[in-house]
This record gives structure tokens, sequence and C-alpha cells, in this order.
């Protein structure tokens, strides 16, 4: 697939001397749900802020649909919508005023279809009229999404975008996501959350401190990097690993009434058979067993921690 | 060029105004009227005529410039102040907007709300005093000019700004005084020889006196001097306010 945003060696000095961003290349592909997954001050907003005209890049290019953020920073950024993290919004206006502004200021003619419908989708439309600072935090939150459709954007840019919302809300923010997806709108989300991540993209991509540590599509990165461990229920509880077991990675769990053993699904042989003859072997019997995976979160922690 | 931006943003601040329309129109009426009262009738009764002027009359150009200095100055710097403040100021900067657009719909809302004002004091004096108007067409000229100059200065001053309170200070504490001492209630020829030449100093004498000149063709400077000195000071807020874009000072990191 065509990348649709391209960042090459891409760095970020603050006035502070904070680098916020270390050489990073990046490519978007049309029409993903692409997730930046992060902790916090790994340098997420910075990434999003540089592409979107907020902030200043100390050194590297972005391109999107081949053209230069800087140089040709009208035609790049009428392709573009973004949400931010914070819920900055002109409280005293009405929701019907702002996303009409939010269509202006892109450079788009008045269409009060276009933004009706753009209202209905987020449900929105009844509190048209209200004062924005009246509605609850979720709506807020939608509003910005409003705001940053009203110019029907080839591109989305969702910073964090439930944070603080709830868990039902989630769910209906990751269907209006997916339905923008449907129309090939390419999406970029950043989140800590893992859950999301696995979720919502198609694409993850880790940044830690500045720097990009792994970018994979999801399925593969979970099963690349996925760990699976098997338990064994045994029949009579173990004190300690026999040591005829002694070259596994076994762990004895449960008061000694199960042994877990954790393998590599990519490895060329995951030893589970090997375990099993050897277990049987040295007596060992067990009456049940199960295998667990885990998850992005596990795999996203490890890196993390690999990269401090 | 976004039309469409600018007609946004100019349309927001409008609204904006609208929405506060008590203290936005009729506190800046109400205190002009004031000042005609207090120093237009209980003073000036006192004295009877400025070149030739019913003092009346002569302080009503003066007013109009005091407020429409004032006005365009707050006005500007807290309608971009508040989206840096509130943060909204972040779609803005993401906006396919050059910093012209921005600055055309943000100044230019901001001159006319105060060339609205400007006028609406204009006839609230013609209840009290006759008004004559020899050059009209200046007259709208200086009105315009010196609306659009102050908006500018204004809003730079809402860029530079970092809390509420320096909104208020180059208002409070430069402006004000300024157009007290650069003769809206007198004429500067009425001063001591070596503070008549001081005051030649302030910038705000060229704009009173120039706009004055187009009502009763009296003046403290020549009319030249008036419109090149505005002029100068509308080419320096420009500059100013293209290296802000330029940098990035205060809008982006």
């Amino acid at each position: 697939m065509n990348a649709i945003i391209s960042i090459a060696n891409l760095s970020k000095t603050y006035a502070s001397g904070f680098h916020a961003l270390k050489h990073i290349n990046l490519d978007i592909r049309q029409g993903e749900i692409f997730a930046l997954l992060g902790p916090n001050g790994a340098g997420k907003t910075t990434l999003i802020s540089i592409i979107c005209g907020i902030v200043n890049a100390s050194t590297g290019t972005v391109t999107v649909d081949g053209k230069d953020i800087v140089r040709d920073y009208r035609a790049v950024r009428s392709m573009i919508g973004l949400v931010p993290q914070e819920l900055s919004t002109d409280m005293f206006e009405t929701p019907w005023a702002t996303v009409n502004f939010s269509r202006g200021l892109f450079g788009k003619p008045r269409d009060h279809a276009f933004v009706e419908k753009v209202l209905k989708d987020l449900s929105l439309w009844e509190k048209k009229d209200s004062r924005i600072m009246t509605l609850s935090g979720g709506m807020k939150r939608r509003l910005l999404i409003a705001k940053a459709l009203a110019h029907d954007p080839r591109i989305l840019f969702l910073d964090e975008p439930t944070a603080g919302v709830d868990v039902e809300l989630r769910r209906e923010m990751w269907d209006v996501v997916r339905a923008m997806r449907e129309r090939g709108v390419t999406i970029i989300l950043t989140t800590h959350y893992i859950e999301e991540a696995e979720e919502m993209a198609d694409r993850v991509g880790v940044i830690a401190k500045g720097e990009i540590i792994l970018v994979e599509e999801k399925t593969e990165l979970m099963r690349k990097l996925g760990k699976k461990q098997l338990s064994l229920q045994l029949q009579i509880p173990l004190t300690d690993v026999p040591p005829a077991l002694a070259a596994y990675d076994l762990h004895v769990a449960n008061d000694g009434h199960e042994l877990t053993y954790t393998y590599d699904t990519q490895a060329e042989r995951t030893g589970i058979t090997a375990l099993l003859n050897d277990m049987r072997a040295a007596g060992i019997a067990f009456k049940d067993l199960s295998t667990t995976q885990s998850s992005l979160e596990d795999i996203f922690v490890d890196l993390v921690r690999q990269k401090r | 060029m976004n039309i469409e931006a600018v007609r946004a943003i100019y349309g927001f601040e409008m609204s904006r105004w609208g929405r506060t329309l008590m203290q936005s129109i009729v506190s800046p009426v109400l205190s002009t009227c004031l000042y005609f009262v207090v120093f237009g009738s209980a003073i000036g009764s006192r004295i009877s005529q400025v070149d030739g002027i019913g003092y009346g009359s002569f302080i009503v150009p003066g007013l109009v410039m005091m407020l429409l200095l004032t006005q365009s100055t707050l006005n500007a710097s807290f309608g971009i102040y508040f989206p840096r403040f509130t943060g909204t100021i972040y779609e803005h900067l993401s906006a396919p907007v050059s910093p012209f657009e921005i600055v055309l719909g943000y100044v230019g809302a901001a001159a006319t709300k105060s060339i609205i004002l400007g006028l609406l004091v204009l006839v609230t004096a013609c209840l009290f005093v006759t008004i004559h108007i020899a050059h009209p067409f200046w007259m709208v000229a200086f009105l315009v000019l010196t609306a659009v100059t102050f908006s500018m200065l204004g809003f730079i001053i809402g860029i530079w700004a970092d809390g509420f309170e320096k909104l208020q200070i180059i208002p409070l504490l430069v402006i004000t005084p300024l157009t007290f001492l650069g003769g809206t209630f007198y004429s500067i020829k009425m001063l001591p020889e070596f503070w008549q030449k001081v005051t030649l100093l302030n910038p705000v004498v060229y704009l009173i006196s120039g706009f004055r000149w187009s009502f009763y063709e009296i003046s403290d400077v020549n009319v030249g001097v008036s419109v090149l000195m505005t002029l100068v000071f509308l080419a320096i807020c420009m500059v100013i306010a293209w290296w802000i874009f330029k940098t990035g000072y205060r809008l982006k990191a």
C-alpha cells in the first residue's frame, strides 16, 4: 500500500534542551489505522504536533501525499484533521457555531447539511445549540472530533482519544473511528492504553524516549513477540522443579499443584513434546493443561523496559 | 488566499462582541459621555474657546480618538490572547491559513468594532454640541488608519502577554496617559514652550491633531506629518507581526 505520510529523520529539541524526538523514520499507509503506543512523555504528541503544524521540527522532513508540510502547508493541512489531547474548546460558543467555524477555518465553503451530518454521527445534534461549557467531558471529546471532521479530512490524528472516557463511551468512540476508516480516512491515534491499540489498530508503532522502537502489523507483532504459557495441573503436588526437568523454563505455581512452562511461539521448536515426554519419563502425571498467550500489554511493557 | 478562514475568524470575533454587548458597547459609550459631561460641560463652561472652537466641540475628536485607541488595543489583544489561554489556538495553527489571513481576521474585526464605537460616540456627542466635519474623507481615513494600527498593536500585545494582567498593562499604563497628555482635552499650544517640545515625542499627539483637523481645520502639527506618523506606526506594527509569525514567537515551540 502507498505511504500517505512519510517521516524522514525527524528530530525535535525544545528550547529547554529536551530531546523530544530522535531521528524518527516512519511511513503511514493510506487507509490504515496506525496506533502510536508509548508511555507518557515518549514524544507522541510532539510527533503529531509537528505533522499538523503546531510545533516546528528541528531537523528532518515530513511529506503528506507527496507534499512537504512546510512548503506546501496549505495543501497538507487541508487534508488533515486533528483531535487534540486537551479538551480545549470555546466554552461560550455552541457546538453548531464552533463546528461551522472549524469548517471555515479550513477553507471550506459553508455546508450546513454536512455539518448537520457530522454532528448527528457523533450524537451531538440535540446539543447543537447548548453552550459548550454545559456539555459533559465525553461530549466535548466528541465535539473535538466533529470539529476535526468538519472539513472532511482524508487523514485524522487522534491524540489520546479515549483518555478519561468511560468504557461505554470508549466503545462508542471506537465505532466512530472504525466508521471513518470504512470511508477511507487514514487514522493515526496515540494512546497509552494497549487495549485500544489491540482493539483498533492495523499497525502499531511503539515509541519511547523519542525513538521509534518498533513498527509492526498488530497481528504480526502479537505473534512474533507473543510468548505462550502452558499450565499443567498436576495430579501430585510438587515442591520444586525436579532436576530431570531443569533444562526447561518451568515454575511451580499454585502450591505445587501447577507447573507452568513459558515458551516462544516463534521458536523452531516450542519444546512442548520434549517436555511432556521427559515428564512422563520422570513419572510426573498431569490431569489437565491449558495455554495462555501474552497480550500486547505484556509485549509493550517488555519493550519499554528493555529501552530503559 | 483562504477567504473562508478570514470570514470565519472575523465572524467569530464579531459574534463574541455581540454576546457581550453591554460591556462592549454600553460601557465605553457611557464613559465617554461622562468625560463629555465633566470636561465638556462642567469645566468647559469656564473655558470659552480653543482656537475659535467651543471647548465642548473641541474635545469631541480627542474623545473619539481616545476611545478608538484603547478599544482597538484591548479588543484585539483579548481576541488573540483568549484562544492562547484556552488552548483553542491549536486549530488556527493546524489550519491551512497564512499569518496574513489570521491577522486580517482578528485585526479586521477589532478595527471594525472600534470604528463602530467611535462613530457611536460621535453621534452621542451630537446630542451635546454641534459638530462640523470639514473633511469627511480624511476623518474616515484617520478613523480607519488609527483603528487598524492600534488593533495591530493590540494583536501584538495579545501574543506577547502571558497573563491577563499583561493584557492591561500597555493600554492602562501607556496608551491612556499618552492620550490624556496628547491633546485630547487641550491644544498643546496652551502648554509652556518646553512641554510643547516634549509633547511632540508623544505619537498620540499626531493622531489627535490630524483627526481634529479633519473636523475643524485646526491642528497642533502639520496634517501631512500626522498621516506620515500614523503610517510609520502601522508599518512598525506590521513588521513586528511578521516577525512573530516568522519566528513562531509565543505561538510555536
